[in-house]
């Protein structure tokens, strides 16, 4: 086989540790899949089963326009629903299609075992040594977790910038430093930098703004192209809006707050209910504790999971008096659906609020 | 003095509704026309028609309101004031004439909705998603089919007591059932009054699921005209439902009172009706998003555009 050149399917900004993780970890060339266009999801679409979820689609698509610009090992993650059966299914497709390539499925069972990890690092670089994968999985993981905090900071704050896309520059600039981080102090240091900056961008914030909670699924709820930019049309709709899901939750602190979201939701549900159901019940009714004016659940289209959670959230929304409004997206959902029933759920919190 | 009034305009997918009010939210002339898929000619035509029936007022309208699903469209047209979403629109309208209302179902030509009201503010609300069972086009290619005018649809609908049971999930279904009645020697006014049964338990089923139907209940939209409808609602609900000679306007009507809300006046031309208006649409090549760019001009000139995803596509 020619040179390797490795690649994985997008998420958000995510692809920045996870580029960093691999060149600094594997002898091989990385190359990030294309940005995510509608290119993407027709190709996806075109090559998968017509009732899989969504993210199975898209990630089909990125793998494929990576194949087709000379990527030959593809990376795939998993987890506690359909996902888990990703892998499988794409390897035997894409292999169908004729593509040669190698595949590495990173989480082989719902925990990302770190020694499985390793060993999946290590058999495309056998001279990697245990400490130094440990060294960069902690920089790794630190980097998310930075950028999953700043990420919570501009989404409580981007709807009240006062110089247009002044965050969303100032984003894209840390982004690229991260990108060339050198080591856990760098990046200590770069994170109180732009943090520091990020609070001197001029907002201008009244007493009592609107807030909206963002719960569902995790792929549709952190890939911006997959819900149209939804958190965006929210930030010019000059609200707050607060979500729980990232990475950083999904790998560490879901693992700590199982007991304590039991807890919350024991009155609709006694144990978990697959993926992210019971954690977005629980979200939930933090979220209208926390006196937000309402809550929007997204899904992908067939994710059972949430299915399960959108009729104990009926009853949330009715014991906790909290509007929520339900988006189920799919390859071909007009924006402009969209658009009205956003607008016309503003309007409705901002009535209730009057009130 | 000239007194001021606003125009509300409601552009549906099937019909274009205008009304225009006085500084009491008192409707002062209306007008409503058939869309024909043609939502510009058609505004026109409202504004040429209200334009006449305002000549003896002495009125100037100083604020424009567009709703409806070609809001964004006409919006830059006529250079409104406020453009929102029908859902808010149709709450605001009704509130203005049923302080009281708990519970707003509306059925349209292609989209249906249910409001929930609680003190006069909507506290939840939801449309249909999936496809346009059980709307009024529904009815008026089964009218079609059957060879009646959808017009006199209800009348006939009233002549049956023993309605046909139609299937209400799907309108394939429904379709198949229909024949199925019909070759097997139905009345046609059981059939009708079975279709009525249909449109409304579809509603239920679809639209209205899970959502509590609470009196004062209004009923509204293009299908309100149907009293087989109605009847079928206040047979399956168990409750008065009110419908509104106004009804089919209460948009027109929300957006209205909405523009003047606003409180930004400016003169409105009827000289509109005039001007040459054009869209152009085209698919954007930078990129493999493909976004579909339409841009709005006004005799030649460019006055917005949509569409885009981002900024590159503005200028292409």
């Amino acid at each position: 086989m020619d040179k390797k050149i490795i690649t994985f399917p997008q998420l958000a900004n995510y692809h920045i540790p996870i580029e960093f993780l691999l060149t600094n970890l594997v002898e091989c060339d990385v190359l990030k899949s294309p940005p995510i266009t509608q290119k993407t999801i027709e190709l996806g679409s075109k090559h998968s089963p017509e009732f899989v979820c969504m993210p199975f689609k898209y990630n089909l698509g990125n793998f494929i326009e990576s194949l087709d610009l000379g990527t030959n090992v593809l990376l795939q993650a998993g987890g506690g629903c359909r996902y888990g059966y990703y892998a499988e299914v794409q390897k035997q497709i894409l292999k169908d299609l004729g593509y040669k390539f190698e595949f590495y499925s990173i989480t082989e069972t719902d925990k990302i075992a770190i020694i499985s990890v390793y060993k999946t690092l290590k058999s495309l670089n056998p001279k990697l040594k245990f400490f130094k994968y440990l060294y960069y999985l902690i920089i790794t993981f630190k980097m998310i977790h930075y950028m999953d905090k700043i990420d919570i900071y501009i989404r409580k704050n981007i709807g009240f910038e006062v110089i247009p896309d002044s965050f969303d520059k100032l984003l894209l600039e840390m982004l690229d430093d991260f990108k060339n981080t050198t080591g856990l102090f760098h990046l200590n240091k770069l994170y109180r930098i732009y943090l520091s900056r990020f609070k001197k961008l001029e907002i201008n914030k009244p007493n009592k703004n609107l807030k909206i909670g963002v719960i569902g699924e995790l792929y549709t709820l952190m890939e911006p192209f997959s819900n149209y930019d939804l958190e965006k049309m929210l930030a010019k709709m000059n609200v707050e809006v607060s979500r729980y899901t990232n990475v950083t939750y999904l790998i560490i602190t879901k693992r700590f707050n199982n007991k304590k979201m039991l807890k919350i939701c024991n009155k609709y549900c006694k144990y978990p209910i697959g993926a992210d159901g019971m954690d977005n019940i629980a979200s939930a009714i933090s979220l209208a504790l926390e006196g937000y004016d309402g809550l929007i659940h997204i899904k992908p289209f067939g994710c059972t999971p949430e299915i399960g959670a959108m009729h104990i959230l009926n009853k949330v929304s009715e014991d906790y008096k909290i509007p929520i409004i339900y988006f189920t997206f799919d390859n071909q959902t007009s924006i402009e659906g969209i658009k009205t029933r956003l607008e016309a759920f503003y309007d409705m919190i901002k009535m209730r609020r009057s009130k | 003095m000239m007194r001021e009034c606003w125009l509300g305009i409601d552009v549906g997918s099937i019909s274009t509704k205008g009304v225009i009010i006085d500084e009491n939210n008192k409707i002062i002339a209306t007008s409503y026309l058939w869309t024909e898929g043609n939502p510009m000619e058609a505004v026109k035509k409202v504004i040429n028609n209200l334009e006449q029936k305002l000549l003896e007022k002495n009125s100037v309208v100083v604020g424009v309101g567009v709703t409806g699903s070609a809001r964004k469209l006409i919006g830059s047209m006529v250079g409104a004031n406020m453009i929102r979403n029908e859902i808010t629109a149709h709450a605001i309208g009704t509130l203005s004439l049923f302080p009281n209302v708990k519970t707003i179902l509306e059925i349209g030509g292609q989209d249906s909705k249910i409001i929930i009201l609680e003190d006069g503010v909507v506290v939840d609300y939801a449309m249909n998603t999936l496809c346009a069972a059980g709307t009024g086009s529904f009815l008026s290619s089964q009218a079609k089919r059957l060879g009646v005018r959808v017009e006199d649809f209800g009348d006939i609908a009233l002549k049956s007591d023993n309605p046909a049971r139609i299937a209400a999930r799907c309108t394939v279904f429904a379709e198949s059932d229909l024949v199925h009645k019909t070759q097997a020697g139905y009345k046609k006014a059981e059939i009708i009054a079975g279709l009525c049964d249909s449109v409304v338990n579809n509603y239920l089923n679809n639209v209205a699921r899970g959502k509590k139907i609470i009196p004062p209940i209004v009923f509204q939209g293009g299908v309100s005209k149907n009293k087989g409808v109605i009847r079928s609602f206040e047979k399956i609900l168990n409750e008065k439902v009110h419908v509104d000679e106004l009804g089919h306007l209460m948009g027109a009507l929300g957006i209205a009172i909405l523009s003047r809300k606003t409180q930004l006046k400016e003169p409105f031309s009827f000289n509109i009706t005039n001007e040459k208006f054009e869209t152009k649409g085209h698919e954007c090549s930078n990129c493999p998003n493909r976004c579909e760019i339409v841009g709005i001009y006004k005799n030649k000139e460019l006055i917005d555009v949509w569409g885009n995803r981002c900024e590159k596509g503005v200028n292409s």
